[in-house]
């Protein structure tokens, strides 16, 4: 795993735009990388940046981005899967990065966008935000060492090349401004894990109509 | 598999045959006493990926994520794990209609020592009924086979999860520990 350059603490990172990051990544896919939005703004602004087939929308289920997208890292380990994640629910599921880092699937990055409160419910401070917690730092004490934040989105576009070039597992974090997303996801889930598993060539079948 | 003169298969080597013949390769688990020789069964069989995860709700993620992904799996846990699980449950295999499949040792029941273990059983079935899911239970060797083929095939073709319930009639359950001397 490489070590992270240029490693921001958590407090010199520049708070940036969810959406603006969301684009940045978006438009960086050409590979047909999977993705995997955990609930809440991190999936509305995944939508928000152009749906692409190889996205799945969470809709409920706080802290399981990351689990799904390891199974999926683990079933496809020739494509390159993200888990976009929010600080408060990566709170909820830490133990899921001792998972990652136990099994360090080559092919799994994960984002984590980190507003330091509970925005989609009124704008709570979580514990870790009023405790000073280091998500990163948690993170590499996991066993994940390459763990860092991004300084600037100068920084988060760097990272991402090592996220879609280097073997992984990467952990990217992200420090966020109070901005709201730019949109809401369509919440069908049948449709989306329908138009998700044919993006990903796991259903083949021709759609009737 | 079944009969013949040779001695009966055990519960878990019918489990395993039954995974493998319905391609389910994903096994996270969380440990338990009595899944012990099914678990070092997926171990040492380089068939299954097995592994243990944090908690039984990742476990759902990560075989849901598989799932999708194209390679079958189930999550091994026993009965209080279970109790963790209604929401990720309702919000992700229920709701997205994916076909996660758990193996549930049954404790709590039929000879229990723990009190707390005991009356997280009584959840367990009340939840899986109201959250429609096909369950199961098994309760005896000569069924073991059917039960959980014929189940994890209809999970597979309807596109829905599923819970199989390893009764103690089919395992033993957990040693009762000795009644202390008065």
């Amino acid at each position: 795993m490489p070590e992270a350059a240029n490693t921001a603490a958590a407090h010199n990172a520049r708070r940036m735009h969810r959406t603006d990051l969301m684009r940045r990544l978006v438009s960086r896919l050409t590979r047909g990388e999977a993705v995997v939005g955990g609930i809440g703004n991190t999936n509305f602004d995944l939508w928000a940046a152009g749906h692409r087939p190889q996205n799945f929308y969470m809709l409920g289920s706080m802290g399981l981005a990351v689990p799904i997208a390891l199974g999926v890292a683990l079933a496809q380990p020739d494509r390159r899967v993200f888990a976009l994640e929010g600080d408060g629910s990566l709170l909820m599921q830490l133990g899921c990065l001792s998972t990652v880092a136990s099994l360090a699937p080559r092919n799994l990055s994960i984002l984590v966008f980190d507003n330091g409160a509970y925005q989609i419910t009124g704008g709570q401070p979580t514990p870790a935000a009023a405790a000073g917690t280091d998500l990163m730092a948690v993170a590499r004490g996991c066993g994940l060492p390459g763990a860092a934040w991004a300084a600037d989105e100068a920084e988060f576009e760097r990272m991402l090349d090592g996220c879609l070039a280097a073997d992984g597992p990467h952990v990217v974090g992200l420090k966020l401004d109070d901005q709201p997303p730019a949109a809401q996801t369509e919440r069908d889930p049948a449709q989306i894990r329908d138009r998700f598993m044919r993006g990903l060539g796991a259903k083949r079948s021709a759609l009737p109509g | 598999m079944a009969g013949g003169a040779a001695a009966p298969f055990a519960w878990h080597e019918i489990v395993v045959e039954v995974l493998k013949a319905n391609a389910v390769r994903l096994v996270p688990y969380v440990p338990d006493n009595v899944l012990k020789p099914l678990i070092a069964a997926v171990h040492a069989d380089p068939f299954f990926t097995a592994f243990p995860a944090a908690r039984e709700e990742e476990a759902v993620g990560i075989v849901a994520g598989g799932c999708m992904a194209g390679t079958r799996g189930v999550v091994l846990m026993q009965t209080s794990g279970f109790a963790t699980l209604a929401n990720v449950l309702a919000s992700l295999p229920c709701a997205f209609q994916i076909p996660v499949l758990l193996l549930v040792s049954e404790r709590g029941t039929l000879g229990e020592f723990n009190i707390g273990q005991a009356m997280v059983w009584r959840t367990m079935r009340p939840v899986l009924e109201s959250l429609g899911m096909e369950h199961h239970t098994v309760s005896r060797l000569d069924e073991c086979e059917f039960i959980c083929d014929r189940t994890i095939k209809q999970a597979l073709m309807t596109q829905q999860p599923a819970a199989l319930i390893l009764s103690p009639l089919l395992t033993g359950g957990k040693a009762i520990a000795a009644p202390a001397k008065a």
